[in-house]
């Protein structure tokens, strides 16, 4: 009797991996995915445990490809074992750790540790991102073949890009045997300077020093022209202007090998927020303004930039969202908006925010899932196509989320130890009801029904 | 409730009528109405009659403790302040960064929490990151919180004395042409007072060098959303022509390291440009008055002889302030109901 099997019934497939959106069953077996689609009922094993999925969607357990789990060196703000219940609760079954560590991530026995601790603690797959320089400082290269040989899925430097052109061209041909992307975080420095929030109209109104859209786009294009002097591999992090999406674009057309993410925030959030009122503007500050928790970095800017990275979403010339997680402590945050720290638990609310561009048809439903699975196994190439795809044999990491679910953001509830958005206390419509890892349930709400087990006629 | 309660002063004005806006913070002037500007100034002109008196001493807030908080170095606010508190006989307790516990890396929160909890009606604070006074109002729930200058963001008392001085002389302030000169990007002061200007029916105009003017009121193109500032003010870097009919012209502080960080050439080339002098000052119209917030660098955005000269009106906002502070701590001590 296979009495570790599930089936899940009745559910809104959603599989890009093979364009498949339909409705039909699941059936999970020894950690894998046994059959998808129509199954009668001859071959549903006896003493199957049955999920009602009616009204439910079925898809491919989200990949994040930008998240900071903060361990080593940062426990206080998030650990392994936090970060992944919170991916757990959002639908995330595989994360990418960002190497700003302490340690940093700029060598083999760093990554062997965050491995060897994923696997005591970590409901979900744990890969690690290497540094691109030898402790994040942009000086030297990291021993970046022995961190590929480790199992590091990228390079990056994180919040600090890699600000020496030569420095960033040699790495992206020192890579190229590596086959591995380097992801920058784009900021030139010498036009972010102090600044802590989008330049622009809250800045001027807030007194609050700006960073120019131009900071982001001007590293882009040099990247860019990098890459193609180079032939290689780059991954732009977190897109947060209009005129980064048209610089991709171009990249693309010319057939480059270039890849990007955005944020939740960063599609569903503007400056606005800064004041405090959850995205209401106002003339008259007041006491709810300069509401830390919206400082994150690259800053969230306006509804001209918000707009037009949902179509570069839509469209794909982005290739996937991307959470860039970045939990904080109370401290970090109760403090001037200049003191506090940069960063938004985003985990545990993505697939709400993400799901307000599928009601207000921005984005369809298909490529929601698609740029949470597909695109960023894309990103991190064909070792790792199996994980967005529900295709039979594959491992059975699966979300089923009903899209339809209001809910309140109560930080308190969070499983992260970052309880730092501005969403506190608002309304997200669309929240997981389950999520598998390799056939386990590793997260399950309240909402999950089971229905009797089947027995065989 | 009135001043006329007191012994040694029958009465000070009937201007405290009618009763005050229940308002708990002073944070900037973005929230304040037109009527309610006009009730701080009304109130403050039977200050300055207390200020004229042999015996500058009221009741007033007998009992009251007010703390000035200050994280940055201050000359006239700080002093204003505590003159003010001293003036309505309230307790003024100063405190500085420098000797107190932020020295021993307390968080700006936790020394407000501290300073509640000792039982204060009143923190007035000062501190160089925008905000400062937000973050205390948001968390502390038992005592007004004034903002005495906050970063980049906003000086309210400030703009609200250089209403008060403007008025005191000229009248009216509706339809008077206001013209702010100099750093705009990176002045609190100029902030409230365009806010204070605008709400009170002047037209302000800021004239200064491009690169230290908000970004988004540099530019026309129908794209970038604009501050509401931009609604507000009109931008010409053309002193000359800026400073045209002008009945107030204010010059800002030009701190000398923006030369340094690159927003200007050379302080000689801002002098020539921007310095509000005679010649200039011919073509405002008959009678302007030069303001400053202070504290100048004179020969550079001011020239002597304008600092010192008959137009000049700078040692009445320093007198003007106090008794504008004076009002602000009687209403929110009193007027705001704290003690119900």
């Amino acid at each position: 009797m296979e009495t570790d099997s599930i089936l899940i019934r009745h559910a809104r497939i959603v599989d890009p991996s093979r364009q498949l959106d339909r409705v039909g069953d699941i059936l999970i077996g020894s950690g894998e995915i046994t059959a998808a689609g129509r199954l009668g009922p001859d071959r549903i094993p006896n003493g199957c445990r049955v999920i009602d999925g009616t009204g439910l969607v079925a898809s491919p357990g989200f990949i994040d490809l930008h998240c900071h789990l903060r361990e080593p060196g940062f426990e206080y703000k998030e650990t392994i074992a936090a970060g992944s219940k919170a991916a757990a609760k959002g639908g995330f079954t595989t994360l990418c750790a960002m190497p700003n560590t302490d340690p940093p991530i700029d060598n083999a026995a760093v990554v062997d540790f965050i491995h060897q601790k994923a696997r005591q603690d970590s409901l979900v797959r744990i890969l690690s991102i290497g540094c691109v320089t030898k402790g994040r400082k942009g000086h030297e290269l990291a021993e970046m073949e022995e961190l590929a040989s480790s199992g590091v899925v990228a390079f990056s430097d994180d919040g600090d890009p890699v600000y020496d052109a030569n420095l960033m061209r040699l790495a992206l041909i020192y890579s190229l045997d590596l086959g591995l992307p380097i992801s920058n975080h784009c900021q030139e420095r010498s036009l972010s300077c102090n600044g802590v929030m989008a330049e622009g109209p809250v800045a001027t109104h807030l007194g609050l020093d700006g960073i120019p859209a131009a900071a982001e786009e001007t590293m882009i294009a040099r990247d860019i022209a990098l890459a193609e002097a180079t032939g290689g591999r780059l991954h732009v992090a977190h897109l947060s202007t209009a005129g980064s999406v048209p610089l991709v674009r171009e990249a693309k057309a010319r057939g480059l090998s270039v890849t990007a993410e955005v944020c939740p925030h960063h599609l569903t959030t503007t400056d606005q927020w800064v004041l405090g009122r959850k995205g209401e503007s106002t003339t008259a500050a007041g006491g709810l303004a300069y509401d830390t928790s919206t400082k994150v970095y690259p800053p969230l800017r306006g509804q001209r930039d918000v707009d037009a990275l949902i179509q570069g979403l839509a469209d794909g010339v982005i290739d996937c969202v991307a959470t860039d997680h970045a939990p904080h402590d109370l401290t970090s945050k109760q403090v001037t908006y200049q003191e506090a720290a940069f960063g938004i638990s985003v985990l545990e609310t993505a697939l709400g925010s993400l799901l307000q561009l599928v009601h207000s048809k921005k984005l369809s439903m298909g490529a929601m899932v698609d740029r949470l699975t597909t695109g960023p196994a894309r990103v991190l190439g064909e070792t790792y196509s199996d994980l967005a795809s529900l295709q039979p044999g594959t491992a059975a990491d699966i979300v089923l989320f009903d899209p339809e679910q209001e809910w309140t953001v109560d930080t308190a509830e969070f499983e992260s130890k970052g309880r730092n958005t501005p969403l506190e206390g608002t309304m997200l419509k669309g929240r997981v009801v389950a999520t598998f890892a390799s056939g386990n349930i590793i997260y399950q709400s309240a909402g999950l029904i089971f229905e009797e087990p089947h027995v065989k006629a | 409730m009135s001043l006329s309660r007191t012994i040694e002063t029958p009465e000070i004005s009937g201007a405290l009528e009618p009763e005050p806006a229940p308002r708990k913070h002073v944070l900037d002037l973005d929230d304040f109405s037109r009527e309610e500007i006009t009730e701080v100034l009304e109130s403050a002109r039977g200050m300055k009659e207390v200020l004229g008196r042999d015996i500058k001493k009221v009741p007033a807030l007998r009992g009251k403790v007010v703390v000035t908080l200050f994280y940055e170095a201050s000359t006239r606010t700080r002093i204003s302040f505590e003159e003010a508190g001293k003036v309505l006989s309230a307790d003024v307790i100063n405190m500085s960064a420098s000797g107190s516990s932020a020295e021993k890396g307390e968080s700006l929160l936790n020394t407000g929490l501290t300073i509640q909890a000792m039982g204060v009606d009143t923190i007035v604070i000062r501190h160089p990151h925008s905000g400062a006074s937000h973050l205390l109002a948001k968390h502390l729930d038992r005592v007004s919180i004034i903002n005495a200058g906050d970063g980049l963001h906003a000086h309210p008392t400030q703009a609200l004395l250089d209403l008060y001085t403007v008025q005191d002389k000229l009248g009216d302030l509706g339809g008077l042409k206001v013209v702010i000169v100099g750093d705009v990007l990176h002045s609190r002061v100029a902030r409230s007072d365009i806010w204070g200007f605008a709400k009170m029916g002047a037209k302000v105009v800021l004239s200064g060098p491009a690169t230290l003017m908000p970004p988004d009121l540099m530019r026309s193109s129908g794209s970038i959303a604009r501050s509401p500032f931009a609604s507000l003010v009109e931008v010409d870097t053309d002193l000359d022509r800026a400073i045209e009919g002008a009945d107030v012209v204010m010059a800002l502080r030009l701190q000398q390291e923006r030369q340094n960080a690159g927003f200007l050439p050379s302080i000689r080339e801002y002098i020539r440009r921007w310095q509000v002098t005679d010649a200039r000052l011919e073509r405002a119209r008959l009678g302007a008055m030069v303001m400053h917030p202070g504290p100048m660098n004179e020969g550079i955005e001011i020239s002597n002889s304008i600092a010192h000269g008959g137009s000049s009106v700078i040692e009445d906002q320093v007198t003007n302030g106090v008794a504008v502070r004076m009002a602000l701590l009687y209403q929110l001590t009193i007027g705001a109901g704290l003690e119900s």
